[in-house]
């Protein structure tokens, strides 16, 4: 099972990197989810405010994923499984 | 990622469908008016998704013999209907498209995991550890392919048979928003959606019965994009 700590707070941005949180979901492009859709449910999902949500969409969209949220790997089993009810492709990943 | 563009009067307009899409409504939430032909198509395809997933649509829902996509537009094969839109012809060979009926809504629940459109609804949720993607999916499968369904019959209890304008809650809204994505994955699937959508569709003869579902696909894309606009 896990090794992270129980408790870790998300990072302002996806581009942080927290030491010891070494689980990630990440969101992979697809040909299909719109655009204003992911950005909607990255709004939802994850509280981020509307320009966080349109950098991230369109980091998925170009670069074909993007690391969404970090930490335990339960909370980010419990992300991706709530993606998964949106329709995202969505994938839980160790970030070694 | 796709985004919906706009285009001229010459596809969907002609295609005999009041094009209005969902507007915002004070309070919160989002209302939009079908036409029958509209909420049938709608009815059918989410009533499909709700079989796929594996739960039965609840009481309300479509009767035996109400039409479905099943049985003329991705088919042609109803009896004595006209199929123009699909432009399907008896002779023809079988299409590849029977497929996308067989497997939108002709399973039972018991469902084989290797089907493309499942494994789309109910993605692996590790990309490379199998063992961990199999945890996974044992203890959150079911209830995924549940909110799928609950989604699809909250569609069709707020989308009545003969249409109509609908007003949507928020919350109402935020579910057609996932229901009507999961359509979308599906047909996408089906359809070999690619992101270079408008030049695809642009390519296809029209006399190619899936320009038909094509059709059903953008405006779906349509629909899905104003109801998200009308939320945020």
């Amino acid at each position: 099972m896990s090794v992270a700590p129980a408790e870790v707070e998300r990072p302002e941005t996806h581009e942080e990197v927290v030491p010891d949180t070494p689980w990630v979901t990440i969101v992979w492009n697809d040909p299909v989810n719109l655009m204003s859709y992911v950005t909607y449910v990255f709004q939802q999902v994850f509280g981020y405010s509307k320009r966080k949500a349109e950098k991230l969409m369109l980091d998925v969209h170009h670069k074909g994923r993007a690391v969404v949220s970090s930490g335990t790997r339960e909370s980010m089993e419990h992300d991706v499984e709530v993606l998964h009810g949106y329709g995202l492709w969505a994938t839980v990943s160790h970030d070694k | 990622m796709s985004i919906r563009r706009k285009r001229g009067a010459s596809d969907s307009e002609e295609a005999g469908a009041a094009l209005n899409g969902f507007r915002g409504v004070r309070g919160g939430g989002a209302s939009a008016t079908f036409v029958p032909s509209q909420a049938g198509i709608i009815r059918s395809l989410v009533s499909q998704i709700a079989e796929l997933v594996g739960s039965e649509p609840s009481p309300g829902e479509p009767a035996a013999g109400e039409p479905t996509l099943t049985d003329d537009a991705f088919t042609g094969r109803a009896p004595g209907q006209a199929t123009d839109r699909a432009g399907s012809d008896p002779e023809q060979p079988p299409d590849p498209l029977d497929d996308l009926a067989r497997l939108l809504g002709q399973t039972g629940p018991a469902t084989p995991p290797d089907d493309p459109v499942l494994a789309r609804l109910l993605p692996d949720a590790y990309a490379d550890d199998t063992e961990a993607a199999g945890d996974f999916r044992r203890f959150t499968e079911q209830e995924l392919r549940n909110g799928k369904a609950a989604a699809a019959r909250t569609v069709l209890a707020t989308l009545p048979e003969e249409g109509g304008r609908v007003r949507l809650s928020e919350e109402e809204a935020q579910v057609w928003l996932r229901a009507l994505n999961d359509v979308r994955l599906a047909l996408g699937v089906r359809l070999s959606i690619t992101e270079d959508f408008d030049a695809r569709a642009a390519d296809l003869d029209p006399a190619d019965p899936r320009s038909a579902y094509m059709w059903i696909y953008d405006w779906l894309t349509f629909l899905q994009e104003t109801l998200v606009r009308a939320l945020s």
